[in-house]
């Protein structure tokens, strides 16, 4: 059934996919717990309810998000075993004490406390909910932490000797963890949660705010988001270009991919657009700015860039893709800066919530941090190949000896359940999102859902005293 | 080293299993049981009964197998490989089962599908997790660092009767745990459902422990000689004294009792694989030493492992206790 592909390749095929549907989960959820924090901390020092009103509105979105990011991230840990084994033997002893450690410091912080997070306002009042709020946010960090520093490692590895038995064994494990492309590398994927979040908080703000300009919860999601905008955006591209120069280092000829470089050029051009073409070795139509790309990449006018070309054919990535994506990730960065700008604009002028262009703007803008998400790890993880671990274990000598039979039909598996399941889930969202925030100070938006889940009665206990009372928003135990 | 690491851990990892089987086994179970709750007002209240808890069960897996993966990685890549098929087939019904809870509470015409993707989810993964059990009994063919048998070895009658088992038992705690969560009508369904399980639990276990013991000689020898010989006669004992309170907590109705005997049956049956097992990590050859990953890498983690596994053993009692005493009827969904 499947004699036309290998096993490896499909192996292949089947890592990409599920940890692409992995990681747009963490991407939002890494962001939103933070928010929902702000949020809860605005709420108990501000005294207002309206904040409370907003945290209840993104706290059923995260639980939704939250469930989907747990059960196929338990995919991934296991994926390792079934398709990657050579893989787990040999890198095991480095690679799995920091995924341990992410279990035990992250996956159970936030797993933990998101129960009294989601259940337990009127349980335990509103201090240890803070806490709570707090916890889940701390965890979903120290997991980005944990995990960017494995996928780092494999990157630029650090810290280790090989063995009889040819396995990777730690010598140093400093040197490991903080292995030379992980800074970069974390500080760049926390920015990227942030701005994902922000800019889907940002969009359904606008979205509500398009329909009604008075909408107190829409108000304060798009000017926070667009704080963010202003802020994180150009902090990403500045994180960015560290990055790239960090990877120029390690890793010159993922770069070279990058840039679509197939020769070496004292002096390189900055291509902004062409048709890389692997097989033949060259850029096709390309639209070049002479001298710019030494510039960027070594900081002189006639600095040497190495091509492609000058890399052995069997140790180089391919450039068809990664061009593109590439160019994809900092396009959508410098538009997400240019809407943080005009949204300064906008406010300086005191407009923020009637300019309808800049909201219209912001919803098309929603989705930019997912795509640009997936583009900046597709970049990395095929400007690695042909190795798993970079320079030291192809990636063909990595998979487990399946059959391609077994690797084909669990990947039709997925792709079919992924679809199904995570495209409901993403409908759920959406119609969580289309309710107006300020609907939750009115009413249940739910009021007799056939699920016969009653609303609760108001507790008497201390919950909602930061704003003195305001039982609509304060709800946790009785609203959908 | 005075220390022997690759102990230390091969007992910390069946602790991990252990908290895994019992703690997400209830969860499970609910899940199993959920198509004989009697309306929509039962099934929710069995849901809510366990959605605050059921994540951080769950990551109880995440232990197991990362923890696997860092402390005896050549047992993860040729146990992996083996039960690929079970192993995808858990991952499915985890996938179902994780996502219904949140699913379920927003969704309305589409809540059909979450009711049985619910139980769904759950049968299938508690299914895969027996079969996975019973293969590893069976024995796991491994050659120059690799699995060296084909993808369908794991599928016997032995393992099937395992996965049956695993079922039944899960549904046993599910409903034990629903005596002790609930109250009225639901509470008394779920006696008359924990009474029939608790039978077939014990059936079944009988049935696995008379096979058990004749599919490889270390086995029947680790069973019949002396020393371990005398735990052939405790276990059982032990086993029946729960059998017991398990039938005792149901008739005088001390709602915890049940729960608890059902507990231990669980504790019981798993010394009794640990005791075939040892001291192999990968039956029949590979042994939990040579699994090992280097010293560097165990002492490393064992570090944090000591730390920090008390510390969530600490706040995991006290999300159960903000939690505990009987589901209120009155509280929503959040
Ligand atoms: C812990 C390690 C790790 C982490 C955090 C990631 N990856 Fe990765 N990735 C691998 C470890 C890895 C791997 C095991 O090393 C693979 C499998 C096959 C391969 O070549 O490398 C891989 C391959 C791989 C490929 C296929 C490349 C190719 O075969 O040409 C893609 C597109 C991605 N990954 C994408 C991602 C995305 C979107 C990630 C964001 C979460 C990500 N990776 C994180
Ligand atoms: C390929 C490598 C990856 C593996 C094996 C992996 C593994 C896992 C697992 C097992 C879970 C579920 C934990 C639970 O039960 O709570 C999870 C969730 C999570 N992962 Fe990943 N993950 C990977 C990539 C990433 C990356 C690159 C990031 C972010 C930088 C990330 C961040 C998170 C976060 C924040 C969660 C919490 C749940 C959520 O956000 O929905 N993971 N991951
Ligand atoms: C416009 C400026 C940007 C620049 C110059 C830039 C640069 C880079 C570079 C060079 C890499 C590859 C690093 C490597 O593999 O060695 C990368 C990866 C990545 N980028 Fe960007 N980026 C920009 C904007 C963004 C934005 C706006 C996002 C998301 C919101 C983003 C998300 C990512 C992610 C998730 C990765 C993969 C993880 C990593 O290797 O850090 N980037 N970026």
């Amino acid at each position: 059934m499947f004699e036309a592909f290998n096993a490896v390749d499909l192996a292949r095929f089947q890592f990409a996919f599920t940890v692409s549907a992995h990681i747009i989960f963490p991407a939002f959820s890494i962001g939103l717990a933070s928010y929902l924090a702000v949020l809860e901390g605005l709420w108990i020092y501000k005294r207002d309810d309206a904040w409370l009103t907003v945290f209840n509105y993104w706290k059923k979105v995260f639980a939704v998000v939250f469930g989907m990011g747990v059960v196929s991230g338990i995919v991934m840990s296991y994926q390792f075993g079934t398709n990657w084994s050579v893989f787990s033997d040999k890198t095991g002893p480095i690679l799995g004490p920091l995924m341990g450690y992410e279990v035990l410091s992250a996956f159970f912080l936030e797993a933990g406390f998101l129960g009294v997070m989601l259940f337990g306002l009127h349980r335990v009042g509103y201090r240890l909910h803070f806490f709570a709020t707090l916890m889940v946010a701390i965890g979903t960090l120290f997991s980005a932490f944990w995990i960017l520093s494995v996928n780092s490692w494999m990157h630029t590895p650090a810290g280790f000797g090989i063995n009889d038995a040819g396995q990777f064994v730690p010598t140093d494990w400093w040197a490991a963890i903080f292995n030379p492309s992980f800074p970069y590398r974390l500080v760049h994927m926390v920015l990227a949660a942030y701005l994902t979040t922000a800019f889907v908080v940002g969009g359904v703000g606008a979205w509500h705010l398009l329909r009604d300009a008075r909408d107190r919860g829409a108000r304060i999601m798009f000017s926070m988001a667009m704080w963010m905008a202003l802020i994180v955006a150009p902090l990403q591209i500045v994180a960015g270009d560290f990055h790239g120069l960090n990877t120029l280092e390690h890793q010159p000829a993922k770069v070279a991919a990058m840039e679509g470089h197939y020769e070496t050029h004292d002096g390189a051009p900055l291509i902004l657009f062409g048709i890389p073409d692997d097989s033949a070795g060259e850029m096709r139509y390309s639209l070049e700015i002479p001298k710019l790309g030494s510039m960027i990449l070594t900081h002189e006018w006639d600095g040497t860039v190495r091509g492609l070309n000058s890399f052995p054919a069997d140790e180089r990535p391919g450039a068809e893709i990664v061009f593109w994506t590439f160019r994809i990730m900092v396009g959508l960065g410098f538009a997400m800066v240019a809407v943080g700008l005009w949204s300064a604009l906008a406010r300086w002028r005191g407009r923020l919530f009637e300019g309808r262009r800049l909201q219209w703007a912001a919803v098309l803008m929603a989705p930019a941090g997912f795509l640009a998400v997936l583009c900046g790890w597709i970049t990395t993880e095929v400007g690695r190949q042909p190795w798993t671990v970079y320079g030291l274990l192809r990636t063909s000598d990595s998979a487990s000896s399946m059959d391609a039979s077994a690797v084909g039909i669990s990947l039709i598996v997925f792709i079919v359940v992924y679809f199904a399941v995570f495209g409901m889930g993403t409908y759920y969202c959406l119609r969580l999102m289309a309710q107006s925030p300020d609907a939750g100070l009115e009413e249940d938006p739910w009021p007799t859902r056939t699920a016969g889940i009653v609303p609760g009665p108001a507790y008497g206990r201390d919950y909602y005293r930061p704003g003195g009372g305001n039982p609509g928003g304060g709800d946790d135990g009785g609203q959908s | 080293m005075g220390i022997d690491l690759a102990l230390v851990w091969a007992g910390l990892l069946a602790f991990a299993v252990l908290a895994y089987v019992v703690l997400d086994g209830f969860d499970l179970g609910v899940g199993i049981l959920f198509p004989l709750l009697r309306d929509h007002g039962e099934q929710d209240l069995a849901m809510n009964s366990v959605a605050p808890v059921w994540d951080g069960n769950e990551t109880w897996l995440v232990l197991g197998g990362g923890g696997l993966f860092a402390v005896f990685p050549l047992a993860y890549a040729t146990i992996m490989p083996a039960l690929y098929a079970p192993i995808i087939a858990m991952l499915m019904g985890l996938i179902f089962r994780g996502v219904s809870f949140e699913f379920r509470a927003r969704a309305d015409r589409s809540q059909f599908l979450w009711d049985i993707g619910f139980p769904g989810g759950s049968i299938v993964a508690a299914f895969a997790q027996g079969i996975a059990l019973g293969a590893l009994v069976q024995g796991i063919a491994v050659e120059d660092r690799a699995y060296a048998g084909g993808w369908w070895d794991w599928l016997t009658p032995f393992s099937l009767l395992t996965g049956a088992a695993l079922v039944v038992g899960y549904a046993l705690l599910g409903a034990t745990w629903l005596v002790m969560k609930t109250e009225g009508p639901l509470a008394d369904h779920a006696r008359r459902i924990a009474r029939l399980t608790g039978w077939g639990t014990f059936v079944l276990i009988g049935l696995v422990s008379l096979i058990t013991p004749f599919l490889n000689p270390v086995y029947l020898q680790r069973w019949f000689a002396w020393p371990m010989g005398i735990f052939s006669v405790i276990v059982p004992l032990l086993l029946l004294g729960c059998g017991w309170r398990l039938h005792r907590g149901l008739v005088e109705r001390r709602d915890a009792t049940p729960f608890l005997a059902s507990l231990g049956v669980f504790v019981l049956c798993y010394i009794g694989i640990l005791i075939s097992f040892y001291p192999y990590m990968v039956p029949p050859s590979v042994t939990l030493w040579q699994a090992a990953a280097p010293d560097e890498s165990l002492a490393f983690l064992l570090v944090g492992a000591l730390v920090l596994i008390p510390i969530i053993l600490a706040y995991t009692a006290y999300a159960y206790w903000v939690f505990r005493g009987k589901v209120d009827p009155e509280e929503g969904y959040h």
